[in-house]
């Protein structure tokens, strides 16, 4: 069920990321201002939207869970999260490095999207502990989605309200993202992100298949214990 | 549900009142970190956003307190299940949950804000007073919705006292913004407002989104 188109999938993600890598290195002007530091741009927020997108995304699917009880669609938000933590580890890492090259710190908290990245990462980090101590797994599910729905709906506040907490503007090279990137930059930094998500979307179905896959054999194998146990 | 509500939330108050759990345990709570924030910072008085900073810190690491303890008696008690039997609308349980969290964070800050005032604070409290009221309010509100939505989740978790500040924290992190920005003029000599209207926005809009957000879902929590 899950497995479905998974090869395409993979094969498109493949591709596409080969190709982002390409122009990064080969199409993209260097940036007249940062120099070779800034490529890293290319990996560091196309990770941050795709791991954000994630985190809204999952909310969304435990909505789908709760409204239907069909919890299929918890496994799902709950991979959801799990890849998005994954890709924000690395969006915090990248984005200390680029910070250092870029500011002389390893840490600016001066910079309202990372403070905010930070403290959404921080919330989220928190659904393992809640999850996996929450033995019944209807139950574990209804509250996991509960939480999902919640902090999927913090995303925005905090982002909102970190920005007002910035009084005087620090110059942003994320602000030009929008219209005075040029363009060749523009394509590359789009092919980036259509491979990031190509990437989230093909490894979020192999772990959703995966478990799936997991879940049936240990239902074969009990079954082939109790048979055995009939026999003998 | 209004009776409902109103008739659980009386049995809290009354328990509370009985017991003295909770508050009590809260205000010498800040009291105590206001003892450790003065050796700590090695400062006899504070103002401005410092002043403001250890108000606010203080005051959401001791609402942990008090949302750790919302549903304890309630689960150890099997008073749920006997709330589940009854024939009545499951939203009133959080409606009750969340007065009387916010009935205990008012009379914490009655305790803990002249203290503060006593101890730490420099300039005089009374000049910004009105608006500091204001802002203690409308922060209350927003942390009683988060706090009973977040003591009901990790009310089922085996590691409930880890679970709530790991929780509550992050989510309280824009009320601390709008909350500890709005009140740091208020603490500086003179104490005139500034920016107000801005973070009380903040503060109203933080409020409103997480009481709609637990109505929502809080149902959830409770089927069985």
């Amino acid at each position: 069920m899950f497995s479905k188109g998974l090869r395409p999938l993979a094969v498109a993600a493949v591709v596409t990321t080969l190709a982002a890598f390409a122009l990064v290195f080969f199409y993209a002007p260097l940036d007249a201002d940062q120099g070779f530091v800034q490529k890293i741009f290319y990996v560091h927020v196309p990770m941050a939207i795709v791991a954000l997108g994630g985190f809204v995304a999952a909310g969304i699917m435990a909505i789908k869970h709760l409204r239907t009880g069909d919890s299929s669609w918890d496994l799902r938000s709950y991979v959801a999260i799990h890849l998005s933590i994954i890709l924000g580890t690395g969006v915090l890492i990248t984005g200390a490095i680029w910070a250092k090259a870029s500011w002389g710190h390893w840490w600016v908290w001066d910079e309202p999207v990372l403070v905010s990245f930070l403290i959404v990462f921080l919330l989220y980090c928190v659904y393992y502990p809640l999850r996996f101590s929450i033995e019944d797994p209807e139950r574990q599910a209804r509250y996991s989605s509960v939480f999902a729905i919640a902090a999927g709906a913090f995303v925005p506040i905090n982002f909102t309200a970190v920005r007002l907490a910035e009084a005087v503007t620090h110059p942003r090279v994320l602000s030009q993202t929008g219209g005075s990137l040029p363009g060749e930059m523009r394509l590359t930094f789009l092919v980036c992100i259509l491979a990031m998500t190509l990437l989230f979307v093909t490894l979020w179905k192999l772990e959703l298949t995966a478990k799936r896959t997991s879940a049936q054999l240990k239902r074969l194998r009990s079954r082939l214990e109790l048979r055995a146990q009939a026999a003998g | 549900m209004i009776r409902t509500a109103a008739a659980v939330l009386r049995k809290d108050l009354l328990i509370e009142w009985r017991t003295k759990e909770a508050v009590p345990a809260m205000a010498l709570f800040t009291v105590t970190v206001y003892v450790l924030f003065h050796f700590g910072l090695d400062r006899d008085s504070l103002d401005g956003e410092l002043a403001s900073g250890v108000l606010w810190v203080t005051l959401l690491l001791a609402a942990v307190i008090g949302v750790t303890r919302l549903f304890a008696a309630e689960r150890e008690q099997g008073g749920l299940d006997a709330f589940l039997l009854a024939p009545v609308d499951r939203t009133a349980m959080f409606v009750a949950k969340a007065a009387a969290l916010f009935v205990y964070l008012v009379a914490l800050e009655i305790v803990a804000v002249p203290a503060f005032a006593v101890l730490l604070l420099g300039p005089d409290l009374f000049d910004g007073l009105p608006e500091l009221v204001l802002i203690l309010l409308l922060a209350d509100v927003g942390l009683a919705a988060v706090g009973a939505l977040v003591s009901a989740l990790a009310a089922e978790s085996r590691a409930r006292e880890l679970i709530v500040p790991l929780l509550l924290l992050p989510l309280v992190v824009p009320l601390l913004i709008g909350a500890a920005s709005a009140t740091e003029p208020l603490f500086r000599a003179g104490g005139e407002p500034e920016d107000l209207g801005r973070y009380l926005a903040l503060l109203g809009g933080y409020d409103l989104v997480f009481l709609l957000i637990a109505l929502a879902v809080f149902d959830f929590l409770l089927d069985d």
